[in-house]
């Protein structure tokens, strides 16, 4: 068997990541007809949910807000050449820092100095939680992907306890944080629309979506338009070639893992700031997993970040709307379609993408021949 | 401390490590040979949905443990498809196990039995139960001795099925195959250099597929002992992050199976204590809080990790897709 020849860039860019999606849906709908179910029906209240009325289209991307931050944090991880599976983790202890801030000041300061301070305190917990690691592989040699699993552990600990040893008010049985003062609300996306004159209803979407925006557009200018982020992509596409030229890799590492769990830390932003507005359990709900498919779907680009987490909002807001309406049919069903796009266009990558060079490339010939 | 709670905090231990031990030996064998597992919890778990559904379906142990074992090792080869014979992420294959199973258990388990996703509970003579049940009471008995070491002896090492001492003995099974065998040899050659093994005339491929078959029977005993031994049906997520935690154990042994027996057994001895503790306020140190406890076998890799604690003796040739040279 010979090399396959190259993947036109459209191709790479374009066909590829719709083909995985595509088999990973096709294996997702055989599920679905093995269940005794229609897997046309599920597709058309699935998409009709996501995106039919203002409601779900506000729902799908209050959820791909969450994912973005998270799709991104893996991807800039993956740009320095490390596998951060621990944006679970990060996320956790960034809606900590977030919350423990709203905590301590949301009834003696005002919306405009509080909210940029729970930023703040988001993003430099979700640094913590991932420069550990970051530093036990640069310094230590201790495999970053081992450690960021245990540090999701050590995270869910950590946070279980603050909440039920301290945070929780005397005499309250759910393990959740007293109630934020209204100063710790980000305001949602229906108050946004409405001092700009559109009306929109209410739903847990919040500015939280900009912030996103703008951290792809972060994203995009660090890693493609300025000096650290070339440093960075060049010690993940080869650490000898980038320390050769006068790059350190340790410094590296470290960087792309702050970077990383910053973002992941945004998370609590969204979902601590903007809809709960108080600190609880199992805010994250497998955001961090999620950030995986994200970025593998969409292809490390930011852009291409931003559309997958559409997608996988569209997903979640979907599924829980079919499982209304289809009886037996659970979100649950979303979780595996994560799991095979994970595995098509992550694990099995180097299976369909040959396939698919030597499928265009007869595709060609055939038609050089005929025209 | 009286023997009783000793022998029941013994007894325990050993409960809690055995799906531990299961899941350590199989991530050794795949990790020896250059393949990394984070997949254990997965296989595991789809392991154990299938004992829990086939168990209550067909009404045989037999059948349910070969059902369970079948799917781990077919849930193995595609891991292998992906990363062994085409050079796929062995992490990201890994992840992807682990959310297909979190997915897929559930789904499947709301359409056939409609239970919110558990199976339906199996049955008595399906369940496996303790080899000498008339140990404890036995134990007891003996003159002078019995109310001193009964418990201990009774309840604590003798009041257990089958799959806690099969568990045990694999221990000493996987050491020996590691380091008496050809076998072995040929598989920690491949975890440490494939080149070598394969300018032997070995094949690679065939080496990580056969250590894949050994680690999915593996992973299937594990997700076995969790509903035929330990409760008594499938639950959602029941394996909650035993697989990660084995996967810990087996980095705190160093990659070698007597060390992962003790990492097991005392990461076993932990979560029994933090049950056993809950609530309980200790002289001198106050009530300990149980998630400490639970997340100390975590932070003990960490720390063994980086180095503090002796040296992590990693695999070389861990986690590198092998290409055959034309």
């Amino acid at each position: 068997m010979s090399a396959p020849p190259p993947l036109p860039r459209w191709a790479d860019v374009l066909l590829l990541p719709a083909v995985n999606l595509l088999i990973a849906l096709l294996a997702a709908g055989v599920v679905v007809a093995l269940v005794g179910q229609s897997p046309r029906e599920v597709m058309a209240a699935l998409v009709q949910g996501a995106f039919g009325t203002p409601r779900g289209l506000s729902y799908t991307l209050y959820y791909a807000t969450t994912f973005i931050f998270t799709g991104l944090a893996v991807s800039v991880a993956f740009h320095g050449g490390l596998f951060n599976i621990g944006g679970e983790g990060q996320a956790l202890m960034g809606g900590l820092g977030t919350g423990l801030v709203a905590l301590w000041l949301s009834h003696s300061l005002s919306a405009w100095a509080l909210l940029p301070l729970m930023l703040l305190g988001g993003v430099l917990f979700g640094v913590v939680w991932a420069v550990i690691p970051g530093y036990l592989q640069a310094y230590r040699n201790s495999h970053v992907v081992i450690t960021t699993i245990m540090f999701n552990f050590l995270a869910s600990s950590l946070l279980a306890y603050l909440l039920v040893n301290r945070l929780k008010p005397a005499g309250s049985m759910a393990v959740e944080s007293a109630a934020f003062g209204p100063a710790a609300k980000l305001p949602g996306m229906q108050q946004a629309l409405a001092w700009v004159g559109v009306e929109w209803p209410s739903s847990p979407l919040n500015i939280s979506l900009l912030l996103a925006l703008a951290a792809a557009l972060g994203v995009y200018l660090l890693l493609w338009h300025s000096r650290a982020g070339y440093r960075l992509r060049a010690m993940g596409s080869s650490e000898s070639a980038a320390a050769y030229a006068g790059i350190r890799p340790q410094h590296q590492i470290v960087l792309a893992m702050a970077l990383s769990g910053g973002l992941s830390g945004l998370v609590g932003m969204n979902e601590i700031a903007g809809v709960n507005g108080k600190l609880l359990l199992d805010f994250v709900g497998g955001a961090g997993f999620t950030g995986i498919a994200v970025a593998l779907m969409g292809r490390n680009h930011p852009l291409g970040i931003v559309l997958a987490s559409v997608l996988f909002g569209a997903l979640f807001q979907g599924g829980a709307e079919v499982s209304f309406e289809v009886r037996g049919f659970s979100r649950d069903m979303v979780v595996m379609l994560q799991g095979f796009i994970v595995l098509f266009s992550g694990a099995m990558a180097y299976v369909i993408a040959p396939w698919l060079a030597r499928a265009l490339a007869l595709f060609k010939s055939t038609g050089a021949r005929h025209g | 401390m009286d023997s009783a709670l000793l022998g029941e905090l013994l007894a325990s231990t050993l409960r809690l490590a055995t799906p531990l031990i299961f899941c350590a030996l199989a991530g050794l064998i795949s990790e020896r040979a250059g393949v990394i597992d984070i997949g254990l919890e997965g296989k595991m778990l789809f392991a154990a949905f299938v004992a829990g559904a086939s168990g209550a379906v067909f009404g045989s142990t037999t059948v349910a443990l070969l059902l369970a074992m079948g799917t781990a090792v077919a849930l193995s080869w595609l891991h292998g498809f992906a990363c062994v014979s085409h050079r796929g992420d062995q992490v990201v294959s890994g992840v992807a196990l682990n959310i297909i199973a979190a997915g897929m258990t559930v789904v499947l388990g709301l359409s056939w039995f409609q239970q919110g996703g558990q199976t339906p509970p199996v049955s008595a003579d399906v369940r496996l139960h303790a080899l000498w049940p008339g140990a404890p009471a036995a134990w007891q008995s003996v003159p002078l001795v019995g109310p001193l070491v009964g418990p201990l002896i009774g309840a604590g090492l003798l009041g257990h099925n089958i799959l806690v001492y099969l568990a045990l003995a694999l221990v000493a099974g996987v050491w020996w195959l590691v380091y008496r065998t050809r076998f072995g040899l040929r598989l920690r050659a491949v975890g440490e250099n494939a080149h070598m093994v394969d300018a032997a005339g070995v094949s690679v491929l065939r080496l990580r597929y056969a250590a894949l078959t050994l680690n999915g029977m593996l992973c299937g005993l594990a997700g076995s002992y969790l509903v035929l031994a330990q409760g008594a049906a499938f639950v959602p997520h029941m394996t909650a992050g035993r697989g990660f935690m084995a996967l810990a154990a087996m980095i705190f042994g160093n990659w070698r199976p007597m060390r992962a027996l003790w990492a097991c057994l005392l990461f076993g001895f932990l979560d029994a204590s933090a049950i056993l503790l809950q609530g309980v306020n200790l002289p001198g140190i106050g009530e300990v809080p149980v998630q400490a406890i639970q997340a100390l076998p975590y932070l003990l890799t960490v720390v063994l990790l980086a180095g503090f604690i002796g040296k992590a003796a990693v695999p070389k040739a861990l986690g590198q897709p092998y290409v055959k040279e034309r």
